[in-house]
């Protein structure tokens, strides 16, 4: 069904925690779950919904990010009427091109805002991964009569090791927001932001045009925080799966949980597919001593090795001999024969010669960055 | 807008000798290798040979084949000139017919293939596997000034009367035909893939057409008549894999040649990709009791029993301490904890029961009509095969009279 809300995804987040994995591309870009890259699931997310209309804010090292998505074919967003709008930085007399915060990127597209149909926007970012869709948001934001409503799900209470875009809100009986919190040292509240906003978008044009007056430009700490109590903000609470890639440790931890079959299954409940990227891959293939245990893999991955504990992505390569365990190994990296590695993590194209022994740690796992050999 | 060369593929054969594995869809749309329909070969083999329009003739239970096929766009064959187009039989005035033969699929479509004006045009069939370039054929076909090319290969003289088999001399040139001689003077066999002149085919099936005793086939009839009135028509030799899938052991057979060590035919090759509309599911998962070997597997599948030299489609459920050896399981079957299947081919969405055998040993008094199928377990699609069910081998587990989906006591 169409929904009277149009899409609009800022992948302007950046993120040292993310190392290697983020160094030539946006985060929406890092490969995910054996097959995907990080904007695969907001993007699905609002297909799902039923939105018609996406724009995509691009701001730095956005090559990666569209040539992953092209005009959209795979999302079912290539189309004569609406569609995907990628969205890139641009100069003009009054626009620098440079984005210093989300605030600007808005203003400068705020042409295409204009220009949809729909009443409401879903404003999102690209680094939170779940699967969901958001009509009941929609309905709830609607009959509350909210200005904003935002997403969150129930985060664990204790302090976060690393902090990374962390809002939290802190709600009253009624689900209305009666204060934020923004990396706070100890959060009071285990609401935490899926960075997600629904408003109507004369609302959001309103605020961008105020705060850029005012020369801000983060929305969260210059609109959110401020107007928390002069709007009406209400949360809107999801209880599935959220994978957030905060860190390498987060990017880590949240890959291996789909070794878990509740998370699988909600991450990729079959009444709304992620979509992705295809690569017309064969399928994986398993050769005369493969011996794989609790793992995921992807299409084109020729295994003769040990695998325990770990995700493969498409196109890997694992000789005999060779034992992987508790490891993400990113599209087309070779893994030659007898070669031991232990909470490793292999970015795209990466090469392991034969004989070769690499193990991480627990809360600290290798990143070898895209096309390394080793 | 002129096209150089247009495909015509016959996608209408029924497939009968495949019994309930094409009750529901035309044997081109058979699934195959792991992810494929066997159409995927043909279609992508266009595609990869820079052949952008193909028309597909189907005339038996199109519905699976129409929406398979859809625009084109899982094969780049939705083109702004040309691209895929799936042709039915159609009425015109009084006299429209079914399509009598391959050849008067094609004439009734003249029209379509008239629009691209084209020099030549490719006839395929919808049921064999292989990786061919046309475009080498017909530079061979063009080379040879000839009116028509037949793609050979050479089989093994003693299997030679199975086949149509091409005489020619030493320039490759046809010089007579024969259709599953008794004493076959060649090995050259037909593989059902022709390039013709368009203005001469277009001539000689006007004329077969007018012949009421004729089969309007092209090796019957066509290709005949070609040759007795002494036109050019030459045998383009290919080497390489190519297999006629259109028998329960011989579609068995052509999936353990891609698990093969080595593969007899390779479908990882990055030069000659096989296209095929994508399931839209997730990587596979393989669970911790799981055993997998000389086997393919593809997305959306969840492995915890036992897979050996078998070919998974996508989204089939391997339960565990259930084994699977030696089978094909197509796309969203499933087999329950302890089943076993040996030597089968799984049907879509079927259901092995808890604890069942399927293609076990024959036992004492077992009676088994495996005409079709040979030593090949078949399970049909959609059928659920009940717990604890034994299926000797050769039995093929279909809807029973009144169309109960269940099988097995």
């Amino acid at each position: 069904m169409e929904s009277n809300a149009f899409g609009l995804i800022y992948t302007g987040e950046t993120n040292p925690m993310l190392r290697d994995l983020a160094l030539s591309r946006s985060v929406a870009a890092v490969p995910f779950g054996g097959r995907y890259r990080c904007i695969d699931f907001i993007l699905s997310d609002l297909v799902n919904t039923g939105v018609t209309s996406v724009g995509l804010i691009a701001q730095k090292n956005y090559h990666s990010l569209m040539d992953h998505l092209g005009a959209g074919k795979e999302w079912d967003l290539h189309r004569k009427r609406e569609g995907l709008f990628v969205l890139p930085p641009f100069m003009t007399k009054e626009n620098t091109g440079l984005y210093r915060g989300s605030i600007d990127a808005i203003r400068s597209c705020l042409g295409y805002v204009r220009r949809c149909r729909q009443q409401y926007v879903i404003l999102t970012g690209s680094h939170t991964i779940f699967n969901m869709t958001f009509n009941d948001m929609i309905k709830q934001h609607v009959q509350s009569r909210a200005n904003i409503t935002i997403l969150y799900n129930e985060v664990d209470a204790s302090v976060p090791e690393e902090q990374n875009m962390d809002l939290r809100l802190i709600l009253d009986g009624n689900g209305c927001v009666t204060e934020m919190e923004y990396n706070p040292f100890t959060p009071r509240s285990t609401h935490r932001s899926c960075d997600v906003l629904i408003l109507d978008k004369l609302l959001l044009e309103y605020l961008v045009e105020e705060a850029y007056s005012h020369g801000e430009y983060d929305l969260v700490r210059d609109i959110l925080l401020k107007k928390c109590n002069t709007l009406k903000i209400m949360g809107y609470r999801y209880d599935g799966f959220v994978a957030r890639l905060d860190s390498v440790n987060d990017f880590f931890r949240h890959n291996l949980a789909l070794l878990q079959s509740e998370v699988r299954d909600d991450l990729f409940n079959p009444a709304h597919p992620i979509y992705t990227k295809i690569k017309d891959e064969v399928s994986a293939r398993y050769g005369e001593n493969a011996c794989v245990k609790n793992a995921m893999l992807a299409d084109g991955c020729v295994i003769e090795g040990t695998i325990e504990n770990s995700i493969l992505f498409r196109g890997v390569t694992i000789q005999k001999g060779a034992v992987v365990k508790n490891s993400i190994i990113m599209q087309a990296t070779k893994i030659g024969e007898n070669c031991h590695l232990d909470h490793v993590i292999l970015d795209k194209g990466v090469t392991i010669r034969d004989g070769r022994t690499l193990t991480g740690y627990d809360g600290f796992p290798i990143i070898l960055k895209k096309g390394t050999t080793i | 807008m002129k096209k150089r060369i247009v495909a015509m593929l016959l996608a209408g054969g029924q497939g009968s000798r495949l019994g309930v594995l094409t009750s529901s869809m035309a044997k081109p749309a058979v699934p195959f290798g792991g992810k494929y329909r066997i159409i995927d070969f043909p279609l992508s083999n266009c595609v990869n040979s820079d052949i952008d329009t193909v028309g597909v003739l189907t005339q038996y239970r199109p519905l699976a084949l129409n929406s398979y096929i859809g625009t084109g766009q899982h094969w780049d064959l939705d083109r702004v000139h040309g691209g895929v187009f799936v042709l039915p039989p159609y009425v015109t005035g009084v006299d429209g017919r079914w399509y009598t033969g391959t050849a008067n699929a094609i004439y009734q479509n003249r029209e379509f293939v008239d629009q691209y004006d084209p020099d030549y045009v490719l006839i395929l069939s919808g049921d064999h596997i292989y990786k061919m370039d046309y475009g080498e054929m017909l530079r061979f076909h063009i080379e040879k000034n000839a009116v028509a090319t037949i793609a050979v290969l050479p089989v093994p003289m003693e299997e030679a009367h199975r086949f149509g088999i091409m005489n020619t001399d030493n320039d490759d040139r046809i010089t007579s035909f024969e259709e599953k001689p008794k004493q076959p003077k060649s090995n050259k066999a037909s593989m059902g893939i022709y390039i013709f002149n368009w203005p001469e085919l277009k001539e000689y099936m006007g004329r077969d057409d007018a012949n009421p005793d004729s089969s309007n086939d092209f090796g019957h009839d066509i290709i005949p008549a070609l040759i007795d009135d002494n036109q050019p028509v030459y045998a383009y030799p290919f080497s390489g894999y190519w297999k006629d899938v259109g028998t329960i052991q011989s579609l068995w057979e052509a999936n353990m040649d891609i698990i093969s060590t080595p593969p007899k035919l390779i479908l990882n090759d990055p030069l000659w990709r096989i296209y095929s509309r994508n399931p839209i599911m997730p990587a596979h998962y393989v669970g911790n009791d799981a055993s997998i070997t000389q086997s393919l597997v593809t997305e959306g599948c969840r492995v915890e029993g036992k897979v050996h030299h078998s070919v998974l489609f996508y989204n089939v459920s391997v339960e565990p301490d259930a084994e699977v050896f030696d089978s094909v399981v197509f796309p969203g079957a499933v087999i329950r904890k302890g089943a076993k299947v040996y030597q089968s081919i799984v049907g879509e969405n079927a259901q092995i029961g808890e604890g069942a055998i399927v293609g076990g040993a024959l036992r004492h008094g077992d009676q088994v009509d495996n005409a079709l199928t040979g030593s090949i377990t078949v399970v049909g699609n959609d059928i659920s095969v009940q717990t604890e069910a034994y299926l000797p081998q050769g039995t093929v587990a279909t809807e029973d009279e009144n169309g109960g989906r269940c099988y097995g006591k």
